[in-house]
């Protein structure tokens, strides 16, 4: 299969394309997170060998006719040099255009060969190179427009907005990727059109040269978009605007848009027959339609936004890749001919083994024992793809589960913390209703305490004061010491001293509850001031009426009156609302 | 089925902002309960407050997570989370504060309840100003700039009377002590703190909108 090895250079041109023009059409989507790079790129894989396999002869005839590269070495040296320029080019992070190496390339072998140059199709070709980004920037203005309006006046919520900008993406970059390969399939396998011959007979059905070149170019191109286009991705879009995901999708379809146009050979009998003059069916590098389209954004939204030092660097690609490109193939199209003695022309008879066979037609035939074997190997294929699919959604799914397995010990974490701070609160607000049951307490205890040894003294004086009495002999003497002792007991039996004593220290108490009593309730007497600190300390209806020396009913009274003040209904209880306070 | 879980999300982020809102209003009475010794009523609003605290904390867990395991919106998700975590402020500030008022217990003199709670409901206004501004934020950018202006101008409007309520309380007010007057003051600033987040989030919201417009 030596075929294969001349349409290899073809082949890795196509790589190189796959590899550099992808970042045209997903690299904003990559880029901005939008997509992820393995869906993208098996996306633009697939629409990218659709098109090129569907709508990809337009542009290979109009090719094909700048120079008939007749003989498959001449055919493999012009793609060989324009994959290595492109390559190299690549590497230097200048955006290259294929087209325009390819070019270079043909115009070189013509010379060498001294065949023809078709220069009207080289007029339209240069001539694509001006007017492809101009209608890029053209259609990008437009689209850009009407996206603005759109994303001002929309009222659809900003996470709804951002599914269907992804979804804008992918479709903007299914017709992007099917665009690419229907116009640039040209620049990977035109230069083989005319000197290559494969033919399969698949049963019943047969892929003539340009089918299978087309597939096998369409194939190389989707490669390059799995194996390299990521690291090209992680750079467009900032290099010379910075793209937003909705910029994207202007940018992509615009692009889609114009490479489609010089691609589509039914738009072109449209327009024939309505009397319109025929769109020229060249390939377009998207690059440059790309480049144009930002530009169009950018002069929409203001000159500054562009990096012209950017656009500079562009333009000087554009100059000196089919210069280098042509300069290439000229000095190899020559050792390839006298150093391998490869016959790079039809027209030059060679002698070598190598310039026969490739020379000679190959024809496949599939016969109904091939049949079968095609078809288990699609069976195989589409079982292995399924478990593929089968093991990304058991795997999305065990995502998923941790996920919600975290969110639930997050959630489980949050209860516990909730938990915790109404323990705190609850231990809060008891501690402090605690500490002042304490205080209270210990306080009674001290007065308790302090009450009993009082009345112990009392008590031990009494019984000195008796036994004095007793050990008297004289009797006046015992009379008067027995009067002093009951006069004694009468005023300690008087209690409305130590009543009033008790209520002026009560006078003293300055507590906070005697305050926000004060403040809020402005119009209660000091009695009645006296009577709520009272029952705030928890003293009983009775010992309050020995207190203050009432009888029942004035003691009821007062609480009334107390009761109207703090305005609480006939039933309330006064002193759990005091106490509350 | 296309925004099935997106739906999620948007639910989320509504009920975060409805707890953002029922947050300050928990605050305003709380404050009103405070000043007219409704213990009961203060207490349940302080539990609420917390109640309330930790289920807004426990949705912005989710939105976040949402928002990046799904990768959603992923150019403003950054702002969004910020936005969410200040907004998140206003509850956390309103929580501490309630229960400064708890812990405290700040003597508040009769002749101050109305001030502290016009204070309370001025500042509370700037908050719940700032609501619709986040809503509208996420259907109708452009409408943002027109409804944040009422948060600035609430600010404005409890500095003043913070102020006022200041030079009451250290000119007009001999009876208090020293330490009751500079008490005072600081849950003056503690009133003022959430209008001035609120301002906070407003301008967070302008620079936002602006973003997403341009």
């Amino acid at each position: 299969m030596l075929i294969l090895f001349f349409i290899s250079s073809g082949l890795f041109l196509g790589w190189s394309l796959g590899a550099n023009d992808a970042a045209n059409i997903f690299g904003t989507a990559v880029g901005t997170r939008m997509i992820k790079f393995t869906r993208a790129a098996l996306i633009a894989s697939v629409f990218v060998i659709l098109g090129a396999v569907l709508q990809g002869s337009g542009t290979t005839n109009t090719l094909s006719q700048l120079g008939k590269v007749d003989a498959l070495g001449g055919a493999f040296t012009v793609a060989l040099c324009s994959a290595v320029i492109v390559a190299i080019m690549t590497k230097n992070k200048l955006p290259v255009s294929t087209g325009q190496a390819i070019v270079g390339s043909i115009v070189a072998w013509c010379y060498f060969t001294a065949k023809p140059v078709d220069y009207g199709i080289l007029t339209v070709l240069v001539s694509s190179w001006i007017y492809g980004p101009i209608l890029g920037a053209v259609f990008a203005a437009l689209l850009y427009i009407f996206m603005r309006r759109f994303i001002r006046t929309t009222t659809i919520h900003v996470i709804k907005l951002d599914i269907l900008i992804r979804y804008a993406l992918i479709l903007t970059g299914a017709f992007g990727a099917y665009s690419l390969g229907a116009n640039n399939i040209a620049n990977v396998m035109g230069v083989f059109v005319h000197s290559a011959s494969i033919k399969i007979n698949f049963w019943t059905y047969s892929f003539d040269t340009i089918q299978i070149l087309f597939l096998l170019g369409g194939i190389s191109i989707a490669i390059g978009i799995i194996t390299y286009s990521k690291k090209v991705m992680e750079t467009v879009g900032g290099d010379i605007m910075t793209l937003t995901p909705e910029n994207a999708i202007v940018v992509v379809l615009a692009q889609a848009l114009v490479l489609f146009i010089f691609s589509s050979s039914s738009l072109s009998d449209l327009l024939i027959s309505i009397g319109l003059p025929p769109i020229p069916l060249v390939p377009v590098s998207s690059t440059q339609v790309v480049i144009g389209s930002v530009l169009g954004i950018g002069l929409v939204k203001g000159v500054q936004e562009v990096k012209f030092g950017v656009l500079r660097n562009i333009a000087l690609g554009w100059v000196l890749t089919p210069i280098l490109s042509g300069l290439l193939t000229f000095f190899s199209l020559f050792f390839v001919q006298n150093v391998f003695d490869i016959g790079i022309t039809d027209g030059r008879q060679m002698n070598s083994s190598l310039s026969h066979a490739a020379a000679t037609p190959i024809i496949i035939h599939f016969s109904n024992d091939y049949l079968y074997i095609v078809i288990l190997s699609i069976l195989a294929l589409l079982g292995l793809g399924m478990m593929y699919l089968y093991i990304l959604f058991v795997k999305s799914k065990n995502k998923y589960k941790l996920n919600q397995e975290k969110l639930t010990k997050d959630k489980e974490h949050v209860e516990f913390h909730r938990a915790l701070s109404e323990l705190e609160v609850n231990i809060l607000s008891d501690s402090y209703s605690t500490g002042n049951v304490n205080e209270n307490r210990k306080s009674d205890l001290r007065d308790f305490t302090t009450s009993i040894n009082e009345i112990q003294e009392y008590l031990q004086s009494l019984l000195d004061d008796l036994k004095e009495a007793t050990n008297e002999e004289d009797v006046t003497l015992i009379k008067q010491k027995l009067e002093k002792i009951t006069l004694n007991l009468k005023e300690k039996s008087d209690l409305s001293g130590g009543f009033s004593l008790f209520l002026n220290k009560i006078d003293g108490i300055e507590s906070i509850f005697l305050k926000k009593l004060r403040n809020v309730y402005t119009n209660l007497t000091i009695d009645e001031q006296k009577l709520a600190l009272l029952l705030e300390f928890g003293f009983s209806d009775s010992e309050i009426i020995s207190i203050f020396r009432l009888n029942h009913g004035e003691y009821e009274s007062y609480k009334n009156d107390l009761r109207i003040k703090l305005n609480l209904t006939e039933h309330a209880d006064i002193a759990n609302f005091l106490k509350s306070i | 089925m296309l925004f099935e879980k997106s739906n999620q999300s948007i639910a989320l982020i509504d009920r975060f902002l409805n707890l953002v809102d029922q947050s300050v209003l928990l605050f305003k009475e709380g404050v009103k309960n405070y000043v007219f010794n409704n213990a009961e009523n203060f207490k349940n609003n302080l539990h609420s407050l917390a109640n309330l605290e930790i289920e807004s904390d426990n949705i912005r867990r989710d939105i976040e997570n949402t928002l990046y395991t799904q990768s959603l919106m992923p150019q403003l998700r950054g702002d969004i989370m910020r936005l969410f975590e200040e907004m998140d402020n206003i509850i956390d500030l309103s929580k501490k504060n309630l229960f400064q008022f708890d812990v405290e217990m700040p003597l508040i003199p009769a002749s101050l309840n109305n001030d502290f709670i016009k204070l309370t409901e001025i500042s509370v206004s700037a908050a719940e100003s700032v609501i619709p501004a986040a809503k509208s934020y996420f259907n109708d950018p452009a409408s943002v700039n027109e409804k944040i202006h009422r948060v600035y101008f609430y600010e404005k409007e409890t500095d003043v009377l913070a102020d006022v309520i200041r030079r009451k309380i250290f000119r007009e007010m001999p009876d208090l002590h020293l330490s009751e007057k500079f008490h005072l003051r600081y849950f003056t600033l503690h009133i003022e703190n959430i209008s001035d987040t609120a301002e906070k989030v407003a301008d967070l919201l302008s620079i936002m909108a602006i973003k997403r417009i341009v």
